[in-house]
């Protein structure tokens, strides 16, 4: 059995190009959520709420938030569909978004 | 079509030029993204999940080949190469990046197209019937009503800032094609004795968490009161609307609360005040603006076209297309012909950049260079000679936009969904694809006949779902997508909401369920004559409950 880590990412969109980013454990915004740091207590992932109000603040991302998602293996699984998709990309055009370009999730949108 | 004049053509670019501004202050940090929200919103750019997207005004659903190629060029330039026609009649672009809307909105300029009061509380683009013009039971072309409503409405600094969004559609035949009786206002128009025209005014009909058919307030009100009385009854709204309450602040529910008669005497008090006379339609104004819809020259042709008929009876897949996707024309030898965007398994209303530009070609060769978007997210060419059909129908085929399912179960209405939109609880496109695959077979949609399936991924019910003949809204339970089934929604002249069947589905069982609703129906309906519609209305719901959950 392999380790399940669970806790709380924080998102956002990029404020250039509205694309989704994960925070990373050295405070950079990634495109793949599997390099998100993932805060298993709550006063971690109170911290990662204000490096995001910071991002905001400095016009970098916007729309920053929480949620819910936990680590297998190394890969990043969002506990919501929504979240899922967001970092995939459309479940209808799998030629667009991360999953195209490389920088998609391991878990698909529905059904493993 | 209308034409920009100076003061439209300064209006656009001054538009264009502030958004320019704005968007640069934003990414340099002079604007935070509350004070930027509403500005990008009033040039219709929205943040979906993925990326901005863009929504481009349609007006009234009419445009020429040289806007629908600067589409193109957009969705190649600047997004994935596609677009997304939507059921208000305009286009919208997924993958679009602020640093580029400024340019985007310079080039749409360029043809005469913006993207402003496509979102924010005030009156969105003016909605018709996609036939206008065309169609063979029209009183008249409604459309030069739907371009001085727009003008109008465009920053009308007393209508800029309503308490929540309002949609106008307008209709100038019997058959309701633009879902009069379901938006804030809708217009209707009808001849008076005398042989003039006038209006039905219709008000606070809508979808949304709260479905409402709209009441007649006027029956027929003379052309030249129009906007003074329209103006009456925005302003019983502006006043009255609930403003503290986002999902109460719709005229609908202003005039469910006061109930149709005390709407209407206070619509009429307001009316009777002083200074609405001074808002009369300008006739001049008027005849200038209906001489941009002056029908084209059609030419003079006969009723029968030898190269038409000749082919088909060569031909079946062509015969097939037009006796579903061609419709009656109101000059003779000319035809409408109606382009399905909802292919077998497809995205429905999506549309490629280069089918696009096919698109324009064909207007511009065979339709006097008038296309329109429909709000049941397809395209139609609306003037064509019947002798040019046949080369029409090979070169759509030759680009998968000849699927002939105009009406029938696979022609499905759906809103993006959890694919893209950042409101959705549920993914309606997969929904879609499954139905339409599972009734693939274009002669059993025949036999089903004329049979409306709208689906929402959420409750704002952008894929009108509570005006389906089958209605499927898309919820969140506990984390998992399920989907809701409505029926008996009607968005025509017999308007009416549709009502949930019972316990909703997960999403690989709903094909089956809409299978069981069809079975039932064809078991129950009179003759091939009975539309599901009509079965329904005749039979009730109790019969498709017990088709869906007897066995379950």
């Amino acid at each position: 059995m392999s380790e399940v880590e669970k806790g709380q990412i924080l998102t956002a969109n990029r404020l250039s190009d509205g694309d989704v980013v994960f925070l990373t454990s050295s405070g950079e915004w990634s495109l793949s959520v599997d390099d998100a740091v993932l805060a298993s207590e709550p006063t971690a992932a109170k911290a990662l709420e204000v490096r995001g109000k910071e991002a905001e603040a400095a016009n970098v991302v916007t729309g920053a938030y929480l949620f819910d998602a936990e680590r297998r293996d190394g890969r990043v699984r969002a506990v919501h569909i929504r979240e899922r998709i967001r970092t995939l990309g459309p479940s209808v055009r799998l030629d667009l978004g991360k999953q195209a370009d490389g920088s998609g999730g391991a878990f698909p949108a529905v059904h493993e | 079509m209308y034409r920009y004049d100076e003061f439209d053509h300064r209006f656009v670019t001054d538009r264009v030029n502030q958004f320019r501004d704005q968007a640069q202050r934003r990414l340099a940090g002079q604007l935070t993204e509350d004070e930027f929200r509403p500005l990008r919103l009033m040039n219709g750019l929205y943040l979906q999940l993925h990326a901005y997207m863009l929504r481009i005004a349609i007006p009234y659903g009419t445009l020429n080949s040289r806007q629908m190629n600067r589409l193109a060029d957009i969705a190649e330039k600047w997004d994935r190469g596609y677009g997304h026609l939507t059921t208000r009649q305009n286009i919208q672009f997924n993958w679009i990046k602020l640093e580029d809307t400024a340019d985007i909105l310079g080039s749409l300029a360029e043809v005469e197209m913006h993207a402003i009061q496509t979102s924010g509380n005030c009156v969105r683009n003016v909605t018709t019937d996609h036939w206008a013009g065309a169609a063979a039971d029209e009183l008249a072309d409604p459309r030069p009503v739907a371009e001085l409503l727009r003008q109008w409405s465009s920053l009308h600094p007393e209508f800029s800032y309503l308490p929540r969004k309002f949609k106008i559609a307008v209709t100038g035949a019997p058959n309701d094609r633009a879902a009069v009786k379901v938006h804030d206002i809708g217009l209707r128009m009808h001849l008076n004795d005398k042989n003039e025209r006038c209006w039905e005014v219709i008000a606070g009909g809508g979808q949304g968490r709260t479905p409402i058919v709209g009441i007649t307030v006027r029956d027929f009100l003379p052309e030249a009161e129009l906007l003074a009385y329209l103006e009456a009854i925005m302003r019983v709204y502006n006043l009255y609307g609930r403003r503290d309450n986002k999902f109460k602040a719709r005229i609908k529910i202003l005039v469910h609360e006061l109930g149709a008669e005390e709407f209407k005497r206070q619509v009429e008090a307001e009316y009777a005040k002083k200074g609405y006379t001074e808002v009369e339609v300008d006739q001049r104004e008027l005849q200038r603006i209906t001489s941009y819809f002056a029908p084209p020259k059609f030419a003079n042709l006969s009723k029968w076209s030898p190269e038409f008929e000749q082919a088909r009876l060569n031909d079946p897949g062509f015969a097939r297309w037009v006796k579903v996707n061609v419709a009656p024309h109101r000059v003779q030898g000319y035809s409408i012909v109606n382009i399905s965007l909802k292919p077998e398994g497809g995205i429905p209303g999506d549309i490629t950049a280069e089918q696009m530009r096919v698109v324009a070609e064909l207007a511009l060769r065979f339709s006097f260079d008038e296309l329109r978007v429909s709000h049941h997210q397809n395209l139609v060419l609306p003037h064509v000679e019947r002798s040019s059909l046949y080369e029409i129908w090979k070169v759509l085929k030759s680009h998968g936009l000849a699927t002939a399912n105009l009406g029938f179960l696979g022609d499905i209405i759906a809103c993006p969904g959890l694919d893209y939109c950042a409101l959705a609880t549920a993914r309606s496109i997969p929904i879609a694809q499954g139905i339409s695959r599972r009734f693939a077979d274009i002669d059993k949609q025949e036999e089903i006949g004329p049979l409306k399936i709208n689906i929402s991924g959420c409750i704002n019910a952008c894929g009108h779902h509570h005006v389906g003949h089958i209605g499927i809204l898309g919820l969140d339970k506990r984390g998992e997508e399920f989907y809701q089934i409505t029926l008996g929604g009607s968005s025509s002249e017999s308007a009416s909401i549709g009502q949930i069947i019972g316990p909703g589905f997960a999403a690989e069982q709903v094909p089956e369920a809409i299978e069981k609703i069809i079975n039932r129906y064809l078991e129950l309906r009179h003759d091939r004559d009975e539309t599901f519609l009509a079965a329904y209305r005749r039979l009730g719901a109790q019969p498709f409950k017990e088709a869906l959950y007897a066995s379950a």
